[in-house]
């Protein structure tokens, strides 16, 4: 018995002597390997009988499963050691930058064409389309606008052909008369797309865009038009507080006709929409005038509605505060960065439009 | 139209003040544009730079955003030095005449820049005779957008007058429209009766196919012609229009006054025989312009038997003009057709008050008015005797009739109106009136020819009324009705796809530069322009890449090296409507990786444009076995390095293109760094997928069997394309390949000239089983046989 207990004071004191893996493995070797001395008096065992052999066997394997333990886990307590040295210096600096991403952006007309949609979608409009090269009857004529109408004359026109046969639409509202002309009432489209006039300064760009909106059924009338912008402006605007003015105009396609200007003021040479004292023009509309919907074939003592034409580039600038039209067209790579949008960021009523 | 508040009070008994004037005009639909001084030396502002910057192309300009007032900020180039950040100065804008040296200010491109006026000197505004730098102002004084100059005139209240309202053409016209608004009293025109003493000694004779249908006329002997009198002189300069002499004057007084172009001859330059006729071609006419027009036929001419007078309606003649010496006069009142006098303006590019009118349209009934006041004015300022009035052609103008039912008025509108409120308004217009129920039959005077239909009455009542009385109806949620057709769906799911791949997206002009446009697509003549903006905006673009290098091309101006643009749009490939096609095409330049301590610099490459056309075709939901890539190229490509994809065995239409944009056209376009890599997906050829969600998902089927995993290398001949050989292999045994890659293609060393070595990875797996050494070893060797029957490869020892 004394041989356990000298054998076990011995280890355990060698044990916590140790202070590297080296050696802890040596005290490792030296207990239980070949001719280990705890090995060694297992073979004692045989040599003892009856209770005294019981008791040796049992208080030699306490012996060993104590200094195992106490082996393995120093050998543990080492390892643990050896990682986090090893982790600790292993370390980089996390701060650097990664490898370089590029972001793509969507373009503010793109943006502003779904926010468009999403909110006339919300409405039971669908989205209708039209080509860019029109002939001359869809984008006057049928419009009550004949030859030599004055109105022509504030549409400066491109042409394709000497004889002004074909040309690029002054306006979205050729979309109407194809809309019209394919189809049976009741209408109710918006028509997003590219316009063109020959004219090109500090506010005019001869390419721009426009929204176009028809709507045909029985008994639809001004009321429901003055509705329906009402709705949109304060949607896409985003705000609830909103001045409108509806105004008298004239175009030839619509009768009565109205303007629409909405409220603003400058803060910091910015336009900030709202309850400002000044008026700014955003759209034209009016009912659409019998003789369209005539040419259109369409029965004018059964059905009659309204149309509008929006300027998309003029909504995009007054929302997200772009001064230059022109800068839309320029892909000056700066500007898109600056005013794109990100490609995720998609315009859906259920999120509404701003992240 | 420019018209003050003194001279509208000349129709008007009315007390209320300019303010209330202007919000009323806008609510009847006479949109008031501007108020302020009409004299045109009045185009100097006090202005603030925002931002003054070196322009990119001049070292001794500087490109200034200039605060103009109201918002409005505009870009002018300046060469002062003192021209910076937040000063306050002055501002001539186009139109502007500079009073140093009477230059007229206009936009001018200056190095590539449009300039949009000018910051003035002390010196230049005729101040004093600093001219080193602009004029700066205190900002305790002067209040941006407010007018430099004092000016004496009474503010002009300027209307856009829309095409239909002619009768607003005249100050008469919008006074009864402010007295229908309730505004005041039209006040009655005063009766004229002249005394006429002498013999109008002219014979007008009116030829049938003229283009003037009626002409009155009257002689007036021995007058005085000279300066206007002052209460002329300032109603015209107040509403912009330069004073001439009395009897110009007058007649312009009248025009503007009651919408009745008047014009004056001077009776001694012109023979007594005046025959108005239509044109000859090739004729040539003098005018009062001091141009030299040669004309079409069937313009209307006031001639004589030997020489032209005046272009009827347009503009007078240079020979018969009037002058300060002019001592009788010929005085002209008459009717010209609208659609002849809008033809013939438009062809020889002549923009006068007359014509102007004529074109919108008059009131026939005020020809003779019109010419008894001005000679009744005329012999009031400048003496003389008058002749008897003669009228040739027709003098007998009778109204139009409208039934209106007004039942329609709410049926248009959606609220009733009231009889009394219709008698009001339509009174108050000139309109007359005769009731049956709710039936009226309306007399329309003939000052508004824009009257034509039923629906016109409603728009004057409800004009009159107010559009702010119509009760708005809120719209109705509805989603009954999809929003979008498939082809939108795709076509706004491809942009987002592109963007999300680090593309910005731009958006160019539909038209460019032919000469780059023929480098690209088809070379259309159709596709001319015929009035372009400028020579380099001359055609319809047929490929989207034209404007895309271009603009390319101007960011590396400004010292973008690395772009990734695209744009989806339009290309056309004829004039006809509808011969275009969508397009979203791409393009990128530069380097993946520049200046990365990560990774070394990695230039693009086509393997870049490719993964990324590809990528977005799956994301379309095409189906990546659906997919084939063939290298074939078009010409704008570089032939070796580009491909198409076509969808399934469809070899007719591509769904998208890319490659390297062909280095020759890169040197044609002076682009110095290369190269660049394009792509263009055709939104048209691909089929939209318009399957339901619940369809998409097909059964789902995997294996839990050991998975092998077998490398080859080959030796084949260098034509042979990867798909292919990929294609032919797993269709060895569709079951088991799983899936096979590329991972090192290798030429040069010892393998000869005309080969190449591909070394392919294989995934072996079964649906039903692990598979044994046998079952693989006979796939590998069916693997081998079908390469050397296929490719004629040889397994690479």
């Amino acid at each position: 018995m004394d041989e356990i207990l000298h054998l076990e004071k011995d280890f355990k004191s060698k044990i916590d002597q140790s202070d590297t893996l080296h050696k802890i493995e040596l005290i490792k070797s030296e207990a239980f390997g070949k001719n280990g001395k705890i090995g060694e008096l297992f073979k004692k065992i045989t040599t003892l009988q009856g209770e005294d052999r019981k008791n040796f066997a049992s208080n030699l394997n306490k012996l060993k499963d104590n200094i195992n333990n106490l082996i393995n886990s120093k050998i543990s307590l080492f390892e643990q050691k050896e990682i986090n040295k090893k982790l600790s210096e292993d370390r980089i600096d996390i701060t650097l930058p990664g490898r370089p991403i590029s972001f793509g952006k969507i373009h503010p007309v793109t943006q502003v064409i779904d926010e468009v949609t999403a909110i006339f979608g919300e409405i039971g409009f669908s989205v209708a389309e039209g080509p860019d090269v029109e002939n001359e009857y869809n984008n006057f004529t049928a419009l009550n606008t004949p030859p030599h109408h004055p109105a022509r004359d504030m549409h400066d026109t491109f042409y394709l052909a000497q004889n002004k046969e074909i040309l690029l639409r002054t306006h979205t509202s050729p979309v109407q008369i194809r809309t019209m002309l394919s189809g049976k009432p009741p209408f109710k489209i918006i028509a997003p797309g590219r316009t063109y006039r020959c004219d090109s300064d500090q506010t005019h760009t001869p390419m721009f865009h426009q929204v176009e909106g028809l709507h045909i059924d029985k008994n639809v009338n001004m009321g429901h038009l003055k509705g329906v912008l009402d709705y949109f402006i304060r949607k896409f605007f985003e705000v609830d507080k909103i001045k409108m003015r509806f105004r008298p105009s004239h175009f030839p396609f619509t009768e009565p006709s109205a303007e629409v200007d909405i409220g603003y003021e400058l803060k910091d040479g910015k336009i900030v929409i709202g309850e400002g004292d000044k008026w700014l023009e955003i759209l034209g509309c009016g009912m659409v005038h019998p003789n369209v919907l005539k040419n259109c074939k369409v029965n004018t003592s059964i059905y009659q509605g309204y149309a509008f034409g929006i300027g998309i580039d003029r909504l995009a600038m007054l929302k997200y505060g772009i001064n230059d039209l022109r800068s839309f067209f320029e892909t000056d790579v700066r500007w898109l960065e600056h005013y794109g949008f990100d490609p995720l960021d998609i315009p859906a009523n259920y999120r509404g439009f701003s992240r | 139209m420019k018209i003050t508040s003194s001279w509208l009070k000349d129709h008007l008994k009315t007390n209320v003040n300019i303010e209330k004037i202007v919000s009323t005009l806008n609510n009847i639909g006479l949109e008031v544009e501007s108020v302020g001084s009409a004299d045109k030396n009045n185009f100097f502002f006090v202005a603030k730079i925002i931002k003054a910057e070196k322009h990119p192309n001049a070292d001794k300009l500087k490109l200034c955003d200039v605060d103009i007032g109201s918002g409005k900020i505009v870009k002018v180039i300046c060469g002062a030095s003192n021209a910076r950040d937040g000063l306050l100065t002055v501002y001539a804008g186009p139109g502007a005449i500079i009073p140093k040296n009477q230059l007229k200010i206009k936009v001018t491109n200056i190095r590539g820049i449009d300039s949009y006026g000018m910051l003035c000197s002390e010196s230049e505004l005729g101040l004093s005779d600093e001219s080193q730098g602009i004029t700066e102002l205190d900002s305790k004084k002067f209040k941006v957008g407010s007018s430099y100059f004092k000016n004496n005139s009474e503010p002009a209240i300027d209307i856009s007058i829309t095409p239909n309202r002619s009768d607003c053409q005249g100050v008469r016209g919008i006074a009864r429209d402010l007295s229908t608004a309730g505004l005041g009293k039209l006040i009655d025109l005063e009766q004229i009766k002249l005394k006429t003493n002498i013999k109008n000694p002219f014979k007008v004779i009116l030829q049938s196919n003229s283009g003037c249908s009626s002409f009155a006329h009257c002689y007036i002997e021995g007058i005085k012609n000279s300066e206007s009198p002052k209460w002329l002189k300032d109603k015209l300069i107040a509403v912009g229009m330069n004073p001439i002499s009395t009897v110009v004057d007058i007649t312009n007084y009248i025009m503007l006054d009651l919408n009745r172009p008047l014009h004056a001859y001077d009776a001694d330059k012109i023979e007594k025989k005046v025959i108005v006729r239509a044109s000859r071609k090739g004729e040539k006419f003098s005018a009062l312009d001091n141009n030299t027009y040669s004309l079409e036929d069937g313009a209307c001419l006031i001639t004589n038997e030997k020489e032209i007078l005046g272009l009827g309606g347009v503009i007078g003649g240079e020979n018969s003009s009037i002058s300060l010496d002019t001592k009788n006069i010929f005085l002209e009142s008459a009717l010209f057709d609208p659609v002849k006098i809008s033809k013939i303006a438009k062809k020889l590019g002549i923009n006068s008050d007359a014509k102007f009118r004529f074109e919108r349209g008059v009131d026939p009934n005020g020809m003779e008015y019109g010419l008894k006041l001005a000679a009744k004015i005329i012999h009031k300022i400048c003496g003389g005797k008058i002749s008897n009035l003669i009228i040739s052609g027709e003098n007998n103008f009778k109204n139009k009739q409208i039934k209106f039912n007004s039942d329609n008025f709410e049926k248009i509108i959606g609220s009733k109106i009231s009889p009394a409120e219709i008698k009001k308004i339509l009174n108050n217009l000139g309109f007359k009136l005769k009731e049956s129920k709710n039936i009226y039959s309306v007399t329309i005077p003939t000052w508004r020819p824009d009257i034509k239909e039923e629906v016109d009455i409603v728009e004057e009542l409800i004009r009159i009324r107010g559009y702010d009385k119509i009760q708005l109806i809120k719209p109705e949620m509805d989603s009954s009705k999809g929003v979008l057709t498939g082809k939108q769906k795709l076509y706004r799911f491809t942009q987002r796809s592109i963007a999300n791949k680090g593309f910005m997206e731009t958006i160019t002009y539909s038209f460019t530069n032919s000469k780059i446009d023929s480098l690209f697509g088809l070379h259309n003549k159709s596709l001319v322009i015929t009035n372009p903006i400028s020579n380099d905006l001359d055609v319809l673009r047929s490929s989207i890449f034209s404007n895309l290098l271009i603009h390319i091309k101007n960011n590396i101006h400004r010292s973008f090296e690395d772009q990734k643009i695209f744009e989806s749009g339009p290309v056309f490939f004829g004039s006809k409507p509808g011969e275009q096609i969508a397009v979203i095409g791409g393009i990128q330049i530069g380097k993946i990786y520049r200046k990365n301590w990560l990774e070394k610099d990695k230039e693009v490459d086509v393997f870049e444009i490719k993964d990324c056309v590809y990528k977005t075709l799956i994301e379309l939901g095409i189906h990546e076995q659906d997919l084939t890539v063939i290298q074939e190229s078009e010409t704008y490509y570089h032939p070796g390095r580009s491909g198409k994809f076509y969808l399934n065995s469809n070899k007719q239409l591509p769904i998208a293109n890319f490659g390297e944009i062909n280095p020759k056209i890169v040197k044609e376009l002076d682009i110095k760094s290369g190269p660049i890599f394009g792509f263009q997906i055709f939104l048209n050829n691909i089929p939209f997928i318009n399957k339901q969600n619940t369809e998409k998902k097909i059964k789902y089927v995997v294996s839990n069997f050991q998975k092998i995993e077998r490398d080859f290398a080959f030796i084949v001949d260098k034509k042979f394309e990867a798909e292919k050989i990929v294609n032919s292999l797993l269709n060895v045994d569709k079951k088991l390949i799983k899936k096979i890659r590329i991972f090192d293609v290798f030429q040069g060393g010892n393998i000869e000239k005309n080969k190449k070595s591909i070394a392919l990875n294989l995934l072996i797996q079964s649906q039903d089983k692990t598979l044994n050494d046998k079952e693989i070893d006979e796939l590998s060797d069916k693997i081998i046989q079908t390469m050397q029957k296929s490719f004629d490869a040889t397994l690479r020892s």
